[in-house]
C-alpha cells in the first residue's frame, strides 16, 4: 500500500493586484475588486473599471455566497497520492454574475454537487496564503 | 486588389513526418522531415522560402507540447527569410497562418513555411508533463486561477465547458460517441494514424471517466509528429504544380472575455464569433462546404464547431450526428476524414490542415470522399481560443 502523500495544492505568484484575494482568508474575508463609482465587481482584480472607465477600483468584502455555475468529477489520479474523486467547479458570485470563481467543492459528497446549488466559502491556509474553496449552504 | 488579403493567399504543399506513441527520432528531425515534404510538395526548394511561422512557438521545458520554434528550424534548413514569428498569443493554432497571411500582405515575404511540431507523447513517458504547470512551482499569468484546485489538465477545464453543454443540450453519451467511432472509422482507412482499430459504442462507454463528463474516447490522443504548410502569394501559387488551395476567409475575432473562467459564451465556446466573422468574409455558405476538418481536441470541441458554424442549430448536433451516417465519408458532411486528433494523433489542427489539403487535392486513397471535394472548413482550439478558415481548391 503507498502511502505517498497527496500533492499540494499549485499556488499562485502574488502580485499587487491579487494579494487580497489570497491572502483575505487570513481574517475570514472574500474580497473582490470593486468599482467605487458604479459599484461594479471587477473580477480577476484590475485596477479599473470597465463599465464606467473608473479607476477608483479597490478590493471590497463579499457575503462569500455563490451558487454553482458549472463542475466536473474528476477521476484521474493525475499525479501519485492525489484523492480523487473530487469536485473542480466554476461558481457565480452571489453579488454579480459575472464573477466567476474557480474553486473545489468541498464538505460534500462529489456526486452530490448539482447545477446552482449555493454554496459558501470556506478557507484552506497554504504556506503564506488561504485558498478559498467551496461549501453547500445546506447539505444535499 | 482583394478586399480581404486571405483571399490572396494559398497553401501550396504539404508534409507530414511519421506520427507515433514513441517517435524513433528527435522532434528537430520530425520537423526537418515535415518541412522538407511540403517544400517539395510546393515545388518549391529550400532558396524559396521567404517566410517562417509556428504556433505557439518553442516551448524548451520538456512538456513536448511544441518542442521546435522558429529559430530552431531556420537554423537546421539555414533558411534565410524575410519575416518569422511563433507566439501562443493568437486565434489558436492557425494564430501562424493568419500571422502569415499578414505578412504576406505586407509585402515581407511569397512563400511562407508554417509548421507545428509535438513531442508529448515521448515526453509523458519520461515524467509527469502537461502544457499548463509544473507541480511545486508557484503559477503566474491567466492559469494561476485554476492552478491552485487540482487542475492538471486542460481535461478538466473543458469538462466545465462540456459538462455544461450537456446540461444545456441534453446530449446523451451514446450520441456524443458517433464523433470518436466515425474517426477511428476514418483512421482505420488512414496509413498514418495512430489508432487504426474501429470501436464500438461499447468501446466508447466502457471507456474511462476523466472527469465527468469526459471519456478517455473523448479526448485526442498525445503523440509524436509534425506537420508543415507552404502558404504563398497567389501569384506564386499558380506557378507551383499544386492546384493552390486558396484561403477563402478566415475567423479570427476575440470578442469575448478572453479567459478559461470568465468566458462569456461558456458552453459554446469563443466560437460563434469567429465563425461569423470568417461568413462575413465570402459569399460562400454551409451548403457549398464539402467536408470539414473540426477541431477535436475532445469530441466536445467538434460538437460545438458543427453548431457554430452553423451546419446544425444550437444543440442540434445531437441530432445532426444521430447514427453517424450524415458525418461520416459517405455521407452529406464527412468530418474529420483522417481520423482527426482523437484517432490519428495530436497534431493539434495542423492534422487537420494537412488533411483537408490532402482531400481537396484528392490524395485521400482509401479515405478518398468522392465527388471531388473542393471546399472545406476547418477550425481549431477550445475554451477562449478559437480560429477558423474556409479553404477552396482553385
Amino acid at each position: 500500500m503507498s502511502h505517498q502523500s497527496a500533492p499540494r495544492r499549485v499556488l499562485p505568484l502574488i502580485d499587487g493586484d491579487n494579494r487580497t484575494f489570497w491572502t483575505g482568508g487570513e481574517h475570514g474575508r472574500l474580497t473582490i475588486y470593486r468599482c467605487g463609482e458604479c459599484g461594479y465587481y471587477v473580477h480577476p482584480p484590475v485596477p479599473f473599471c470597465p463599465k464606467c472607465e473608473s479607476r477608483k477600483v479597490a478590493p471590497e468584502p463579499v457575503s462569500g455566497r455563490a451558487r454553482v455555475f458549472s463542475f466536473t468529477v474528476n477521476h484521474k489520479a493525475w499525479l501519485p497520492g492525489l484523492e480523487e474523486p473530487y469536485v473542480l467547479a466554476l461558481v457565480t458570485l452571489a453579488e454579480q454574475d459575472d464573477v466567476r470563481l474557480v474553486t473545489n467543492i468541498v464538505g460534500c459528497p462529489p456526486d452530490g454537487v448539482t447545477f446552482d446549488m449555493e454554496v459558501e466559502v470556506v478557507f484552506e491556509p497554504a504556506e503564506d496564503l488561504w485558498v478559498p474553496l467551496f461549501r453547500p449552504v445546506k447539505a444535499p | 486588389m482583394s478586399r480581404y488579403s486571405e483571399k490572396d493567399t494559398a497553401i501550396v504543399g504539404i508534409g507530414m513526418s511519421e506520427v507515433s506513441r514513441g517517435a524513433s527520432k528527435s522532434a528537430l528531425a520530425l520537423t526537418v522531415d515535415a518541412a522538407l515534404e511540403a517544400i517539395t510538395d510546393a515545388g518549391l526548394t529550400r532558396a524559396d522560402i521567404d517566410g517562417l511561422a509556428t504556433w505557439p512557438g518553442e516551448h524548451a521545458n520538456g512538456s513536448g507540447f511544441s518542442a521546435v520554434g522558429c529559430a530552431t528550424l531556420q537554423d537546421a534548413l539555414r533558411l534565410e527569410v524575410n519575416w518569422y514569428a511563433g507566439g501562443g498569443e493568437a486565434p489558436g493554432q492557425y494564430g501562424a497562418v493568419f500571422n502569415a497571411i499578414g505578412a504576406i500582405a505586407a509585402g515581407l515575404c511569397r512563400n511562407v513555411l508554417i509548421f507545428r511540431t509535438m513531442y508529448e507523447a515521448t515526453a509523458r513517458k519520461t515524467g509527469f508533463a502537461n502544457a499548463l504547470m509544473k507541480p511545486g512551482q508557484r503559477q503566474g499569468g491567466p492559469f494561476a486561477w485554476y492552478a491552485p484546485y487540482h487542475t492538471y489538465a486542460a481535461a478538466l477545464q473543458q469538462a466545465l465547458m462540456f459538462n455544461l453543454y450537456v446540461e444545456k443540450s441534453g446530449i446523451r453519451p451514446e450520441q456524443v460517441a458517433q464523433v470518436p467511432i466515425n474517426q477511428r472509422r476514418n483512421a482505420s482507412l488512414n496509413p498514418k494514424a495512430v489508432y487504426r482499430t474501429p470501436i464500438t459504442l461499447d468501446d466508447y462507454l466502457a471507456s474511462p471517466i476523466i472527469a465527468t463528463p469526459l471519456r478517455l474516447y473523448d479526448c485526442d490522443v498525445p503523440c509524436d509528429g509534425a506537420v508543415a504548410i507552404v502558404v504563398s502569394r497567389m501569384d506564386v501559387a499558380r506557378t507551383l504544380p499544386n492546384p493552390p488551395v486558396r484561403i477563402e476567409a478566415v475567423g479570427s475575432s476575440m470578442r469575448y472575455r478572453n479567459s478559461w473562467a470568465q468566458l462569456d459564451a461558456f458552453d459554446t465556446q469563443a466560437q460563434p464569433k469567429v465563425a461569423k466573422m470568417m461568413w462575413s468574409r465570402t459569399d460562400l455558405t454551409t451548403k457549398d462546404v464539402d467536408i470539414a476538418q473540426l477541431y477535436d481536441g475532445f469530441t466536445f470541441h467538434t460538437l460545438n464547431w458543427l453548431e457554430n458554424f452553423g451546419f446544425c442549430e444550437r444543440y442540434g448536433a445531437k441530432d445532426f450526428i444521430a447514427g453517424g451516417t450524415r458525418i461520416a465519408l459517405e455521407g452529406e458532411l464527412p468530418v474529420n476524414t483522417g481520423g482527426g486528433a482523437l484517432s490519428g494523433g495530436r497534431l493539434h489542427a495542423y492534422g487537420a490542415v494537412h488533411e483537408a489539403c490532402t482531400q481537396l487535392w484528392g490524395r485521400g486513397g482509401a479515405r478518398q470522399v468522392k465527388g471531388e471535394p473542393s471546399v472545406c472548413a476547418t477550425s481549431t482550439a477550445g475554451g477562449p481560443l478559437a480560429g477558423c478558415m474556409l479553404l477552396v481548391r482553385d
